[in-house]
């Protein structure tokens, strides 16, 4: 075997481990009954919008957190400091509008429910959200914020089609109006993928399908853009959470990368040299 | 002045036949080809894992209700702590495809063969220590992965017939994953194993300057001396290697620092999504794997779904489990070939080895997946295959023509 024939075999090893692992990767957290707006995948999570560069929506996100999320959910690795610094909120203007309570700015964001007490309102304790983005994946976390519908045999009256029976009330509902779960003619497909029609008049048929989200117009108090748009803020809010010095960590990574290319670039002319004197 | 110096410590230490015998004159085979590279950056990636995780330890807190806010403490509040533990987590990871590739390259050129068959054990045994070291430090984090790893392989000491449940209760401390199991976890990850590891290291890297370094055509380079009676084939390694290994170096750490700094997750193979939530006793994931470098051991340990000779399939799993980590020991008395190198041997040798590889890969992604019953037949025939490499290796080897080995190293 020639030299560059092993370096090949060499790589196509590693490329073929590599691939067998993505294919293990792509298994990753599916999003229960949620059915996508044109019906055609079912579990499918929608794409969130992760930007840790964009401090206005992270701002965003966690105003709503804080207003809305942290009577119930901590994120007790974190501390308040950190977070107005990384985002950017003037010190006394977060203290002032975000931390409720006698809390100090180096203390970690607690909740002050009970955990006994939590369990038997809820059925468990509200989970601590500072690594949720990790565990569950920023996909995931947006939409579940936004796939929770009107479900009378539940005992908090809303169930979720991401996370089937959650024992969590719909906090958001005044934002959101009433979210239903429903019922819409969609275009029926054929086996070969294309749109049925019908044979005498070429209209295209339709077929029922359930489990849509709609909310009653008009119910809530944001648009349904707008409370899209309020929930990726939240979801980015939550990603940055999970790694709070993602950008921190990139900007060196990019100079430590910078250096090894220059390193290596000089130990190369070195081996070059002293490569001459063997041949 | 430095010859004066050198004299000094020469007359109390061997320091000038020390930096002689291993470095500057110490022959290293021309024909060393890219495999040969794992080695020295397995040798970089444990002073790394050393580095990094005794700055770890600085901020780590053992206790089961202390472990966990303690890394978030580290890669939050430490400043540059995220560095250090994506460093030591990468590590991980890397020692492991290293050591792989490092072995591949040895059982491919026949490295283990006399007179290195001491050399290859003492390699062996830096494996099984890397996989104790692996197991115990992913536990420390103490994340659901971490508590639920610990419970699984814990639990196949239970199975032991007569002794198994006495024993799981020694080995743990308790009767369940407790922080007293963490505690034990964590003094031997940091204390035990690190000191047993570097000593082997030493040891296999005195015995390789013994025997030598073995090349690509498995020939014999000391067969062919000049005047000065130093190998024909060969080169000092220092310069000539060393400056080859730091070119290797800068481009291994290219692609370390590119997944520490930007994939520190590797995609759930470096840390586990699952890790990201405290150990909870009363609360089993849904699906339970062990790091990716032991997959295809897992896979066999699934594997085995039947009871035999009054012996539970439990217990079955994991004697296949450590069977197939122990067996590499005994590779230097399987091959009965008179050749080294693969280059030479006859076409079943080829065949097996190319079998070797395609069942261990095979084996690693049955392991992350879910088990079905398809799966678990494919995992089954994997097995028999990974194993007929090695037990039928005395058959094979010896009844194949092999190629003619030159006398001396080819190059090109």
């Amino acid at each position: 075997m020639s030299k560059n024939l092993r370096i090949l075999t060499f790589f196509v090893i590693i490329a073929a481990s590599l691939g067998s692992l993505k294919v293990y990767a792509a298994a990753g957290a599916a999003c229960g009954s949620f059915l996508s707006e044109d019906g055609l995948t079912k579990g499918e999570c929608k794409e969130a919008y992760i930007n840790a560069k964009d401090k206005a929506s992270l701002q965003r996100g966690a105003q709503v957190y804080m207003n809305y999320c942290l009577g119930c959910h901590s994120l007790k690795y974190a501390r308040y400091k950190k977070v107005s610094e990384d985002l950017e909120i003037p010190l006394s203007m977060f203290q002032e509008n975000l931390i409720f309570g006698d809390q100090k700015m180096g203390d970690l964001i607690q909740v002050g429910m009970d955990p006994k007490e939590a369990k038997e309102w809820f059925g468990n304790a509200p989970p601590d959200l500072t690594l949720e983005a990790g565990l569950r994946g920023p996909d995931w976390i947006y939409t579940y914020l936004t796939s929770f519908y009107i479900d009378e045999s539940r005992p908090l009256g809303v169930n979720n089609k991401v996370y089937e029976n959650v024992g969590m009330p719909h906090v958001l509902i005044d934002m959101q109006g009433t979210p239903r779960s429903v019922c819409k003619q969609i275009p029926a497909f054929a086996d070969n993928g294309g749109i049925k029609q019908d044979p005498l008049t070429g209209e295209q048929l339709t077929e029922e399908k359930c489990g849509f989200l709609q909310v009653d117009n008009g119910t809530g108090e944001m648009s349904p853009e707008q409370f899209d748009k309020t929930m990726q803020d939240l979801t980015n809010f939550l990603a940055y959470m999970t790694d709070p010095l993602k950008v921190e960590r990139e900007t060196i990574g990019t100079y430590v990368l910078l250096y090894l290319f220059i390193f290596t670039m000089l130990s190369y002319l070195l081996y070059r040299e002293f490569k001459k004197d063997l041949h | 002045m430095v010859t004066k110096l050198m004299n000094w410590f020469d007359d109390r230490l061997p320091l000038t036949a020390t930096i002689e015998r291993h470095l500057t004159k110490y022959p290293a085979p021309i024909n060393m080809n890219i495999w040969y590279l794992a080695g020295v950056l397995l040798v970089v990636v444990l002073v790394i894992q050393l580095a990094s995780g005794i700055w770890l330890l600085m901020n780590y807190e053992p206790t089961a209700e202390g472990a966990f806010a303690s890394i978030q403490y580290i890669m939050r509040d430490v400043k540059y702590g995220y560095i250090i533990r994506y460093m030591h987590t990468t590590g991980a990871s890397a020692f492991f495809a290293l050591i792989f590739l490092h072995m591949f390259r040895g059982m491919m050129y026949g490295s283990y063969q006399k007179p290195r068959e001491l050399l290859w054990v003492l390699g062996w045994i830096t494996y099984f220590l890397l996989c104790a070291l692996g197991f115990t430090g992913y536990v420390l984090p103490w994340g659901q992965m971490s508590f639920w790893a610990a419970q699984v392989i814990m639990s196949l000491f239970g199975s032991i017939p007569y002794i198994g449940e006495d024993l799981l209760t020694w080995i743990r401390g308790d009767y369940l994953i407790s922080g007293i199991t963490l505690n034990r976890l964590f003094a031997f990850h940091v204390v035990l194993l690190p000191l047993a590891l570097i000593a082997v290291v030493f040891v296999h890297i005195l015995a390789l300057h013994e025997v030598g370094s073995n090349n690509p055509d498995g020939v014999d380079v000391k067969k062919f001396k000049d005047a000065d009676g130093v190998p024909l084939d060969t080169k000092p390694f220092f310069p000539y290697d060393v400056m080859h290994d730091l070119y290797a170096i800068g481009v291994f750490l290219i692609f370390f620092v590119a997944i520490m700094f930007f994939y520190p997750d590797g995609g759930g193979y470096v840390i586990e999504y699952v890790n990201y939530e405290a150990a909870d006793n009363l609360k089993t994931p849904e699906h339970i794997v062990p790091s990716w470098y032991y997959t295809p051991y897992y896979a066999m340990l699934r594997a085995v779904t039947f009871p035999l000779f009054g012996l539970t399939a439990k217990f079955l799993g994991f004697v296949v489990m450590a069977a197939g980590i122990a067996i590499f020991v005994a590779l230097p008395w399987l091959d009965r070939s008179p050749v080294k190198s693969i280059k030479y041997k006859g076409i079943y040798s080829k065949f097996f080895l190319a079998l070797f590889v395609v069942s261990f890969l095979v084996l690693g992604y049955l392991g992350a997946v879910p088990s079905t019953p398809a799966r678990t037949i494919a995992a089954q025939i994997f097995t028999v295959c990974y194993f007929a490499y090695f037990l039928l290796m005395p058959i094979y080897s010896k009844y194949e023509t092999c190629k003619p080995v030159p006398d001396r190293v080819q190059l090109g």
